[in-house]
C-alpha cells in the first residue's frame, strides 16, 4: 500500500457520507495505522467540524480538515439582498459576537459610498465591539477548558458574565444575539443614561470576575501540563499562512487591525497589544486573558469620554442605497482575528461581488501543522484554543 | 407542607372505588390525605419525561442557546434533561439546533437512526423547522421534519432559553399523555411503525431523495385551474 492510500482523498470519509468512523490503513513508513473520523458530530468540534484524524499508536500522523458541514450560502443570499438587507445575515455569521461583524461590514459599506459616521456612534461601536469581545473571550476559555476535560465549571462562570452583557444587549437592541445594531452612517438606538451607568458598572466589575476566573484556571497544574509546549506555532510559519488575531499574537508578532488600520475612533484610546513568546495554546489561552482586560480599559475610555450628539448621519439613506460603481475592502479586529468584508458594487441596489474575509477559517488552516507529534486527546486542546466559529468557517 | 387534611363527614366507611374509575377530584383528595394512587402507565411516563437526555449536538447559532439553557441562569436541570449525552447510543432527545444543510442531512438522519426508542425531537430555531432567513440558499434543508419526525417545534432566531424550556415542558406534556397499550400507542411500544428513516445520500445536486414521503407531505396548497 502505498502512502497515497493515506490520502483522505481516496479514503471513504471523503468520497460520501457512507463508510465506518474508523479504520486501519498501512502505510509503508508508518505501519499499521488507524484513521479516525472525529465529528461532524463530536461534543468537542464546536459545531459541525470535521478532523480526518491518522493515528499512530495515539499520536497524530496526519489530520485533514473537513469543511462545509455549515455551508449557508451566506454570499449568495447576500449578492441578491440589498445591501441593508444582508446585515441581519452578519448577525449569523460568528454567532457569538454579532456586534463586531456588523461593525465590520457597515465599515465596508460606509468605505464603498464614503459615508461618514458621527462621533457618538463611533464610541458607541466600541462599547459594543469591546462588550463582545469580554463575551466571546470568556465564553472561549470556557469552552477551551471543557476540551480540556473540566466538564463545564469554568463555562458555567463565563456564561454567568455573559448572560450580563446579554441583558444589556437586549435591553438596547431588543435580541439577545443577534442584535442588528450598527446602521450604515451609526447605530439603530441610542443607549439612554441609565443603560449607559449599568454597563459602565458591568465594565467596572468585570476585572473581578478575570481575577476569579485566573485564581481558577491559570496556575491550576493539570491545565500547565497539558497546554504548555502543546500546538506550537511559530511566528514565520503563522504569517506566511495569514493567520490573524490572538493566535497570531499568541505567537509573538505584533497585529492588531485596531492599531494597524486604527478603523473607528480606535486612536484615540490607550490600550496595549498583549504578545505572546512561545506560541503555543497556554499562549494563546493567556492572550485572550489579557485582552479582557484591555478591553475593560478601553471601554472605561469609551464611557468616560462618550460625547453627546447624534447617533446617524444625516445623509446616509436607509431606503433606495445604491452606492457608486466601485468596490471596498472594510477590516476590523474581531475578537477572532481580522474580519473583513469585500464589496464590489456595479451601482444596483444589491453587491455585485460579496465576500467575506473569515478570520477563523484562515486560522483553521494550521491545524494539522499544530497537532503533528501530539496525542490526539491533544488536537482537542489545541482547536479549543484557535477559537473557531463554523458559522464563519463555512459561511 | 401539604393543606391540613378535612375532617371526613362521613362516619360510615365508604367502599373504596377501584382506581380506573376515580375523578381527578377524588384522587386530589385521596393525595391529600396522604394516599397516591396512580396506574404504572402514568408512573412509567412520570418517570420519562423527568429524565429526559438530551443529545450534545449543536448545529449552529441555536446551539449555543441550548448551552446557554443548561448554565445556571437557566438550568436546564430543572428539568431533569441537564446530562448531555454525547453519544446517540444514550440520548433520549434530539435537539436540532440550527441550520440543517445538505451536507449535514445525511448524517443527523443517522444520528436519529442510532438513538434507541423511546426518543423525541425539537426542532430549535427557524432554520431546523423551515431553513429559516437561509431558506433561500441552495444547500438548505428546508426544514429537518422532511426525514425524521419533530414533536415539538420551537420558533425563534435563535429561540431564547426560556422557550427551550417551554418547550421541554410541552415535550413532557406530550410524554406524559402517552399510551402504552390499544390502538393509540406510543411509537416505541408498537412494532409495526419504524424508528428508522432511510439516510438521504448527498448528491451531485441536490439530496436524494429530497425528501421522505412517508414522514413530511407538502402543505396542501391553492391549485388555480388554468384557463383552456
Amino acid at each position: 500500500m502505498s502512502a497515497a492510500d493515506l490520502s483522505p482523498f481516496n479514503s471513504p470519509f471523503a468520497a460520501g457520507t457512507a463508510g465506518p468512523s474508523v479504520r486501519a490503513v498501512k502505510d509503508p513508513f508508518h505501519g499499521d495505522l488507524l484513521e479516525v473520523s472525529m465529528g461532524p458530530q463530536h461534543p468537542s468540534t464546536h459545531g459541525v467540524f470535521r478532523m480526518v484524524v491518522t493515528l499512530d499508536g495515539e499520536i497524530i500522523v496526519k489530520l485533514k480538515p473537513v469543511f462545509g458541514y455549515l455551508h449557508r450560502n451566506h454570499e449568495k443570499i447576500a449578492e441578491n439582498t440589498s445591501y441593508l438587507g444582508s446585515m441581519p445575515y452578519t448577525d449569523r455569521l460568528d454567532y457569538l459576537c454579532s456586534m463586531t461583524t456588523n461593525w465590520a461590514y457597515a465599515l465596508a459599506v460606509e468605505k464603498l459610498a464614503g459615508q461618514a459616521v458621527p462621533d457618538r456612534a463611533q464610541y458607541l461601536r466600541i462599547i459594543m465591539a469591546e462588550l463582545t469581545r469580554l463575551v466571546n473571550h470568556s465564553c472561549l476559555v470556557g469552552f477551551l477548558f471543557n476540551d480540556l476535560g473540566t466538564s463545564f465549571t469554568p463555562l458555567l462562570y463565563a456564561f454567568r458574565e455573559r448572560e450580563k452583557i446579554l441583558d444589556l444587549f437586549e435591553s438596547l437592541t431588543g435580541s439577545r444575539m443577534m442584535c442588528n445594531y450598527q446602521r450604515f452612517g451609526g447605530c439603530r438606538v441610542d443607549p439612554t443614561p441609565e443603560w449607559l451607568a449599568a454597563a459602565s458598572r458591568l465594565v467596572d466589575n468585570f476585572p473581578r470576575f478575570l481575577d476569579e476566573y485566573e485564581t481558577m484556571l491559570t496556575g491550576n497544574e493539570i491545565m500547565l501540563a497539558r497546554t504548555q509546549g502543546v500546538g506550537v506555532l511559530d511566528a514565520a510559519k503563522a504569517v506566511n499562512a495569514g493567520i490573524t488575531g490572538p493566535c497570531l499574537r499568541a505567537s509573538g508578532y505584533n497585529y492588531d487591525v485596531r492599531k494597524v488600520d486604527g478603523y473607528g475612533f480606535y486612536p484615540r484610546f490607550d490600550f496595549r497589544v498583549p504578545l505572546g513568546a512561545h506560541g503555543d495554546t497556554y499562549d494563546r489561552y493567556m492572550m485572550r486573558v489579557l485582552e479582557m482586560r484591555e478591553s475593560v480599559k478601553i471601554l472605561q475610555q469609551a464611557f468616560r469620554d462618550l460625547p453627546a450628539g447624534p447617533i446617524m448621519d444625516p445623509k446616509s439613506k436607509l431606503r433606495g442605497f445604491r452606492p457608486k460603481a466601485g468596490e471596498a475592502y472594510g477590516r476590523t479586529e474581531s475578537p477572532k482575528g481580522e474580519l473583513g468584508f469585500f464589496l464590489v458594487s456595479d451601482g444596483s441596489p444589491n453587491p455585485y461581488r460579496y465576500r467575506v474575509r473569515p478570520p477563523t477559517l484562515i486560522n483553521l488552516t494550521l491545524l494539522e501543522d499544530m497537532c503533528l507529534g501530539h496525542t490526539i486527546a491533544d488536537s482537542v486542546v489545541i482547536l479549543g484554543s484557535i477559537d473557531i466559529v463554523l458559522g464563519e468557517v463555512d459561511r | 407542607m401539604s393543606t391540613p387534611a378535612t375532617p371526613s363527614p362521613a362516619s360510615a366507611p365508604q367502599p373504596f372505588p377501584a382506581a380506573g374509575n376515580l375523578s381527578d377530584a377524588e384522587r386530589e383528595e385521596l393525595r391529600r390525605h396522604g394516599i397516591l394512587l396512580t396506574s404504572l402507565e402514568e408512573l412509567y411516563n412520570w418517570g420519562r419525561s423527568n429524565s429526559i437526555w438530551p443529545l450534545q449536538f449543536g448545529l449552529a447559532c441555536c446551539a449555543i442557546e441550548m448551552i446557554a439553557a443548561a448554565t445556571a441562569r437557566f438550568d436546564i436541570a430543572r428539568f431533569g434533561a441537564e446530562i448531555f449525552r454525547p453519544s446517540p447510543r444514550q440520548a433520549d432527545l434530539m435537539i436540532v439546533s440550527g441550520t440543517v444543510t445538505k451536507k449535514m442531512a445525511p448524517q443527523v438522519v443517522r444520528l436519529w437512526n442510532q438513538m434507541p426508542e423511546p426518543k423525541y425531537c425539537i426542532a430549535m430555531g427557524a432554520c431546523a423547522i423551515s431553513g429559516g432567513p437561509f431558506k433561500q440558499g441552495y444547500n438548505v434543508l428546508k426544514g429537518i421534519d422532511r426525514f425524521i419526525p419533530v414533536d415539538i417545534y420551537i420558533p425563534g432566531c435563535p429561540p431564547r432559553p426560556e422557550a427551550l424550556l417551554n418547550g421541554l415542558i410541552q415535550l413532557q406534556a406530550q410524554i406524559k399523555g402517552e399510551r402504552l397499550t390499544g390502538p393509540g400507542a406510543a411509537r416505541h411500544v408498537r412494532s409495526d411503525v419504524t424508528s428508522e428513516f432511510p439516510v438521504p445520500e448527498y448528491g451531485e445536486h441536490d439530496l436524494s431523495p429530497p425528501k421522505n414521503p412517508a414522514v413530511w407531505q407538502p402543505a396542501p396548497s391553492l391549485v388555480r385551474p388554468t384557463k383552456v
